[in-house]
């Protein structure tokens, strides 16, 4: 269903995708949100998907993740179909997501918060008599290490500024010690310095854990600073998909985003 | 197991299915005993309904605003000597008076509050208002007469059948259809349906939320007062009829969907049906099959038959 | 959220146990019987408290399980004269099963849904111990249940229960502090999120509300006991909501503040109705002043107070 031009269209090339996405489309009451779309993820691919406001990045992300389900069209990963699966089935098959609005325990402190998903991952959360404070502490501590919260430890996770609530949203999905992990947004009202230290991050722990990483992203900044593949998503479609290279000199998509108004497309 | 047992062999050898089947005339008196019980449940719980619908706020309370309702009509009709219409008039205005310094003094401060705030202040509600009653009523229990030209019965042909409960067939109709008209065909209805779905949106168009809030609560508690007036001839005021109903209000609602009026009204009929053929078919274990209902119903439709998902669902 | 396990709270246990094993020496009968049964209580509304603190859905029909187990260890001790033991564990069993089921329905829902679905199955098994008159004695109630000789003696009665609700509270105690509890925190703080780290909220809290059935049952039966009888009352609406009182009165965030609530509750019951009828009022009004000053209850209250004075000195 790509209306890019067939340059642009790397399917073919590598023969193994973790994530395959097939002719899927999502109707709310009469508007067609996403329309068709095919789409693959590749092994150790940082693939962002972008488009301008409202062209349906975050109804396909919770497609993806099972989050909505989809009026036709498959999602499969590794061959499975994530249909009707129910979010920690999906995570025990190595698929892990962030949101774009914080999604934390905000009550908890910053250390239980990490603590949690790795007892999830370690499938001790129905462990009624094994006593919970000392419980995969240095597992739970490397995570904070590596997202520079080690100071942090026993702060209510609510009261964590911004920008690192969402490093600790971060911590959070990497301890279900994922093969993909998905980002929405996640540099979202984010501060410049804030948004310039989650790209290094991000960038740092992908490759150390050999991650593949998708995003949706509105800051193109962003998007060039870590991805080294890109979608882009316009009314429901996607029309292009490329290296950064090849999409900023795309002619569909530069229309796309001069023609919008190209109020975010600016980098 | 053997008292099981001895349960069963006791209950469904009851001759109640057989005359049901063989006397249809007996049919029939259950069925419309099961409409004219189904309505009074109606008129009450529409009101705990649409509260629940705008306010989001399960009343508690509304079973003591039932109990009011009777309460008011024992006194107007019996110590005022006064007649059966102004007595319902009085029930319905009395629970609004109430309701609307309830609202204003206590409710208004928890419309942001969590569900559980809200639930048990209801229920602080239900402990006080139970005393007053008590210190107003005292624990006697009183009866209340039927009106002047509905105390007898109605020839229908193919059978006679008593006329105040052949008003309640027709009255809880005519209420259901009132509320309908109300909420699709007036500005002020059309309102308080979007007040259901976005109240911020509302306020946004200028719209004055906290209004419609305590007018949707004044009626709601109106219609408790007036079901408990309804009511009053065959269930006689006395303490502790407040604690029942509401759970048989709460039966209703659930069954329905909380929030559809609709559903009110389907769950109501159910109800009565459920109830007295129940009851004739095994003597004595209507509220069993109540909620043994309750449970089937959810069972296949865990919202109710009318009720819509939660948005945010686990 | 969690008590640590400092030295001062290690010492208010040792002495709230000490205070339990003395009362009987130092106390008259009328303490004794009153110890009784807020520990029967307490145990009552910690078990409340796994599945409104530590799973946040607030149940509004807790009082059925507690009848469940009363009934059961009420029909099992006299109308089969099971052997106290078996008895006490048969109780145990047939709560847990029972609460199962409902669990199964209820953590389907959520919120408001949860809380009256819990409701709606609590009037349930009310109306069947209310019609079903041939076992349960319907609305005379269950009486005269015949318990051990030895427990006949008050004293001895009392501290079985001791033996049984601090046993009790322990386990407890060890389920609220453990990976489970610490999840079914997350559950509760963030269904969502819990769920993308591979929890599955629904059976977390069908496990929260099944522990908290199934000591709500064993305390039914203990109650059963001392009263020598079982009533329908227990099994009544009102009931869940006076639990539910004791456990916020206490504090819902702290493990050991509901059975301070129930006990607070309980002595505030006996004193009110020396002087006044009206007890329901005043447990109105206590309500909404927990509702709209006292959110975290008295251990919230006490916790503010240290603070301010630790700062001011």
């Amino acid at each position: 269903m790509t209306t890019s031009s067939p340059k642009l269209f790397s399917e073919t090339i590598q023969p193994h995708s973790l994530l395959d996405v097939k002719n899927l489309n999502k109707n709310f009451a009469g508007f067609q949100a996403i329309d068709g779309v095919n789409f693959h993820l590749f092994p150790r691919e940082r693939h962002a998907i972008i488009g301008p406001n409202g062209a349906g990045k975050t109804t396909f992300f919770n497609l993806l993740t099972g989050h909505l389900q989809p009026t036709s069209g498959q999602v499969l990963y590794k061959g499975h179909s994530l249909r009707q699966l129910a979010p920690h089935n999906i995570v025990r098959l190595g698929l892990a997501r962030s949101f774009q609005l914080i999604n934390i325990y905000p009550r908890m402190t910053v250390f239980q918060n990490i603590q949690v998903a790795v007892i999830a991952r370690n499938k001790k959360h129905f462990s009624f008599f094994k006593s919970a404070n000392s419980l995969f502490q240095r597992e739970s501590e490397e995570l904070l290490e590596l997202v520079t919260l080690v100071e942090e430890r026993e702060v209510i996770a609510g009261e964590l500024a911004y920008g690192k609530q969402k490093q600790l949203e971060l911590a959070i999905s990497l301890a279900s010690n994922p093969e993909v992990l998905l980002l929405d947004e996640p540099t979202a009202g984010m501060s410049t310095s804030e948004t310039n230290e989650a790209i290094s991050l991000i960038k740092e722990i992908s490759s150390a854990r050999s991650l593949t990483l998708l995003f949706t992203e509105h800051d193109m900044g962003v998007v060039f600073g870590i991805a080294d593949q890109i979608s882009v998503l316009h009314h429901g479609k996607i029309v292009a998909t490329g290296s950064p290279e090849e999409v900023r000199n795309n002619t569909t998509v530069k229309n796309i985003y001069l023609g919008d108004g190209a109020t975010d497309g600016q980098s | 197991m053997e008292p099981f047992l001895e349960f069963i062999r006791e209950n469904l050898g009851s001759p109640g299915l057989a005359i049901l089947i063989s006397n249809p005339q007996f049919a029939f008196i259950q069925l419309l005993n099961s409409i004219s019980m189904g309505m009074n449940y109606f008129i009450i719980a529409a009101g705990l309904s649409l509260i629940f619908g705008v306010l989001k706020v399960i009343n508690f309370a509304h079973g003591a605003f039932y109990m009011f309702g009777a309460y008011i009509t024992y006194s107007v009709t019996e110590l005022m000597g006064l007649s059966f219409f102004w007595a319902v008039l009085a029930a319905a205005i009395g629970l609004m008076l109430m309701a609307l310094i309830i609202e204003r003094c206590l409710f208004q401060f928890i419309y942001d509050k969590e569900h559980l705030m809200q639930l048990l202040l209801t229920f602080a509600l239900v402990l006080i208002l139970g005393d007053l009653a008590k210190i107003i009523w005292g624990t006697d229990q009183y009866s209340v007469a039927y009106p002047a030209g509905l105390a007898g019965a109605t020839n229908l042909g193919i059978t006679f059948y008593p006329s105040y409960r052949l008003m309640l067939c027709v009255l809880g109709p005519a209420i259901f259809i009132a509320l309908w008209l109300f909420i699709e065909r007036t500005r002020w209805g059309r309102i308080t349906k979007a007040a259901t779905q976005d109240r911020d949106m509302l306020s946004a168009l200028g719209i004055n939320v906290p209004v419609i809030y305590t007018i949707v609560f004044l009626i709601g508690s109106a219609l408790a007062g007036m079901g408990g007036a309804l009511a009053s001839p065959f269930n006689s005021p006395a303490p502790g009829m407040d604690a029942n109903i509401i759970v048989e209000c709460f039966v209703i609602v659930i069954i329905g969907g909380l929030g559809s009026l609709w559903g009110t009204f389907v769950g109501a009929l159910i109800f009565g049906l459920v109830f007295n053929f129940g009851s004739v078919i095994v003597p004595n274990a209507q509220d069993v099959f109540a909620f043994l209902l309750l449970l089937i119903v959810l069972l296949i439709r865990p919202w109710g038959l009318y009720g819509r998902a939660e948005s945010e669902g686990q | 959220m969690t008590d640590p396990i400092d030295r001062a709270g290690i010492i208010l246990c040792l002495i709230s146990l000490a205070t339990l094993i003395l009362i009987p020496a130092v106390g008259s009968n009328y303490l004794v019987d009153v110890t009784t049964e807020i520990l029967i209580y307490s145990l009552f509304a910690l078990s409340l408290n796994v599945i409104i603190g530590y799973s946040g859905n607030v149940s509004f029909g807790h009082a059925a399980y507690f009848a469940i187990g009363g009934y059961t260890n009420a029909i099992l001790l006299t109308t089969y004269a099971w052997p106290l033991v078996a008895s006490l564990l048969a109780s145990i069993t047939v709560t847990m099963f029972i609460t199962g089921i409902v669990a199964y329905f209820c953590t389907r829902l959520t919120d408001i849904y949860f809380a009256m679905l819990t409701l709606a199955f609590s009037m349930l098994v009310w109306a069947i111990a209310f019609k079903w008159r041939s076992v349960t004695g319907g609305d005379d109630g269950f009486v005269g249940i015949t318990i051990p000789e030895i427990l006949d003696q008050r004293i001895n009665f009392y501290y079985f229960t001791v033996l049984v609700v601090v046993f009790s509270t322990w386990i407890l105690w060890l389920i609220c502090h453990s990976a489970f509890a610490r999840s079914l925190l997350a559950v509760r703080e963030n269904p969502t999120r819990a769920g993308f780290v591979g929890i599955n909220t629904r059976l977390m809290r069908w496990w929260a509300f099944v522990v908290a059935g199934t000591f709500a049952g064993l305390a039914g039966a203990l109650f059963a006991m001392l009263h020598r009888g079982m009533y329908v009352e227990s099994a009544f609406w009102t009931q869940s909501a006076t639990v539910l009182i004791m456990t916020l009165l206490g504090g819902m965030f702290s493990f050991f503040g509901p059975a301070i609530g129930a006990a607070t509750l309980f002595l505030l019951e006996r004193i009110t109705n020396e002087y006044t009828e009206y007890w329901p009022t005043v447990l109105g009004l206590i309500l909404i002043v927990i509702l709209l000053f006292l959110p975290d209850g008295l251990v919230g209250l006490v916790t503010k107070i240290r603070n301010y004075w630790t700062r001011e000195h």
